[in-house]
């Protein structure tokens, strides 16, 4: 089992959660965070005072799957959340050693 | 008969003029004053203060409503103390710079005494609402920086050297009404005053820490642009209530105000969206309060035209004005009091001396007066009144600074002022 952990835009949530749920995925967690990756020191202004700016609004998606299932999970969020522009977001493939469903007490691939 | 002989007498007694010799009180100026005396203290709370409010970094929430608030508290009762009996009383031989104290605690202000043709009672409230709101604006100045205690001292030093002595000069029957300086609202009374206050505290304070490098964006123009609506509809009571009359004047002056309103709103957003691409709420109401504070001293003066040309000059001078402190000279006003209303309210007195023209709409030079000589009249009142705040706010800064420290900590601004100076959270989400 894997954890498919993915930071992306915020405004590209709804559509990876669609595209996933089209590939058989049905349960994620979604979380807001804030980062940066290429995308850091940015200025911006308001009534002419700049500042910089660092920490911009991300989310982070954490799916756990199937081995077999991480390749295309990973392709379809990369598919769905790239616009080519620096910010897309970055995915992360951690191991996942043990999943239980707390309602039935069923463990391993048959909990996710 | 008889009858027919009464209601003549009653039809004539209505219809024919008031004796010219008494001011008698008339319900109708009176009934004016009152709405626009709770239109002006509108402005203050809740107007003034969610506009300001919203525009601190949401940790300092709290402390900008505290600001306003205790001072609209504090202000009233300096008022009732001393305040309008040092503004708008016989200062004896003193009377160029200063009322006396002959009306401590009020006690002329008896329930049947006039000014004018209304209640003197009513004049005392509305003139303190002016009282209250100009210490208000000041606080914009050291937002998010300033100890309570500090701020609660300088207020009332404040009020003592710069607002009373300033008012009594300019409407209280001091060296500048004689001189003929015309503000018919505030232009220099209640804007300069407030704008160069501003100034000169926030440069003896310093700048926020982190100013220019860090994030210090409005936290909620929502609630900031809803401050600004009630300013808007709050300034007629402003304006218009300067009239201190329900009559030609105050109609023409809440008509001048609202153009300029509209007028500076539209030119700040146009040069705001060629400079940097996108026209921003902010940027608009903030046009809107600097048309606002241009237009106050001359709303009682001017005509349409007039405050459509005001309401330009001021989008686009303050506009300006901002971002040259801003960008060029760094200086960290925090909430643009000078530039919008210090630069505004002393655009709009100057401005005044060459819309009051009848050619122009305006209400006409006074006797004797001219372009040249009323344009005269206004530059030295400007130049006065600025220097006058200028000194005057310094030494108020100091004497609060010999209580207690100005600033608070460099911990505590990070922390941010509602928990350390109130112990309280403007938001629980």
């Amino acid at each position: 089992m894997k954890m498919v952990v993915a930071v992306i835009q915020p405004y590209m949530l709804d559509n990876i959660r669609e595209a996933l749920s089209d590939a058989g995925v049905h349960g994620m967690t979604a979380m807001d965070v804030k980062g940066f990756g290429r995308q850091k020191g940015h200025t911006e202004v308001y009534r002419s005072s700049e500042y910089v700016v660092y920490f911009l609004p991300k989310v982070k998606l954490e799916i756990a799957v199937s081995d077999d299932q991480v390749e295309q999970v990973v392709k379809v969020i990369s598919t769905t959340a790239n616009t080519g522009k620096i910010g897309d977001g970055k995915i992360f493939v951690l191991p996942l050693e043990q999943a239980t469903r707390i309602r039935t007490g069923e463990k391993g691939e048959e909990a996710l | 008969m008889i009858q027919i002989l009464k209601r003549n007498v009653v039809l004539f007694l209505l219809l024919a003029p008031a004796p010219a010799f008494a001011d008698t009180l008339d319900s109708g100026d009176t009934a004016w004053v009152l709405v626009s005396t709770a239109l002006v203290l509108f402005m203050t709370i809740p107007g003034l203060s969610l506009f300001y409010a919203g525009l601190v970094r949401s940790k300092n929430v709290l402390s900008v409503l505290m600001q306003c608030f205790s001072i609209t508290c504090l202000a009233s009762l300096i008022w009732l103390f001393f305040g309008y009996s040092l503004s708008f009383g016989d200062g004896g031989s003193m009377n160029a710079f200063i009322g006396g104290t002959s009306n401590f605690l009020l006690m002329d202000v008896t329930r049947e005494a006039l000014s004018g043709t209304i209640p003197e009672t009513v004049f005392v409230m509305f003139q303190l609402t002016f009282a209250i709101i100009t210490p208000a604006l000041v606080i914009g100045a050291f937002a998010e920086r300033i100890k309570f205690s500090a701020m609660m001292l300088f207020t009332l030093f404040w009020m003592l050297l710069v607002y009373f002595p300033i008012c009594h000069q300019v409407w209280g029957g001091g060296w500048l009404a004689e001189m003929g300086l015309l503000d018919f609202a505030g232009g220099t009374v209640v804007h300069m005053t407030a704008g160069v206050g501003a100034l000169v505290a926030a440069l003896v304070l310093g700048s926020r820490n982190g100013f220019g490098k860090i994030n210090m964006s409005p936290h909620n123009l929502t609630m900031s642009v809803t401050g600004a609506g009630m300013l808007w509809v709050g300034w007629f009571g402003f304006n218009a209530g300067s009239a201190v009359a329900a009559s030609a004047d105050a109609g023409m002056a809440m008509l001048v105000t609202h153009i300029s309103a509209a007028t500076a709103s539209l030119t700040w957003m146009f040069l705001e969206w060629m400079k940097s691409g996108k026209p921003s709420v902010l940027g608009i109401v903030t046009g809107m309060v600097a048309g606002l504070g241009s237009i106050t001293p001359a709303s009682g003066f001017v005509g349409p035209i007039g405050a459509l040309v005001i309401g330009i000059f001021a989008g686009a001078i303050c506009f300006t004005v901002t971002n040259f402190m801003k960008r060029t000279l760094k200086v960290d006003d925090s909430l643009d009091v000078f530039p919008v209303h210090g630069i505004g309210g002393a655009l709009g007195t100057v401005l005044l001396a060459v819309f009051i023209a009848d050619s122009f709409g305006g209400a006409g030079y006074s006797e004797g007066m001219t372009l040249s000589s009323q344009l005269k009249v206004q530059l030295t009142g400007v130049i006065f009144v600025a220097v006058w705040t200028a000194v005057a706010t310094f030494i108020s800064l100091k004497l609060a600074s010999i209580f207690t420290s100005t600033r608070v900590s460099g911990e505590a601004e990070e922390k941010g002022l509602d928990v350390t100076e109130h112990e309280e959270k403007g938001y629980i989400l």
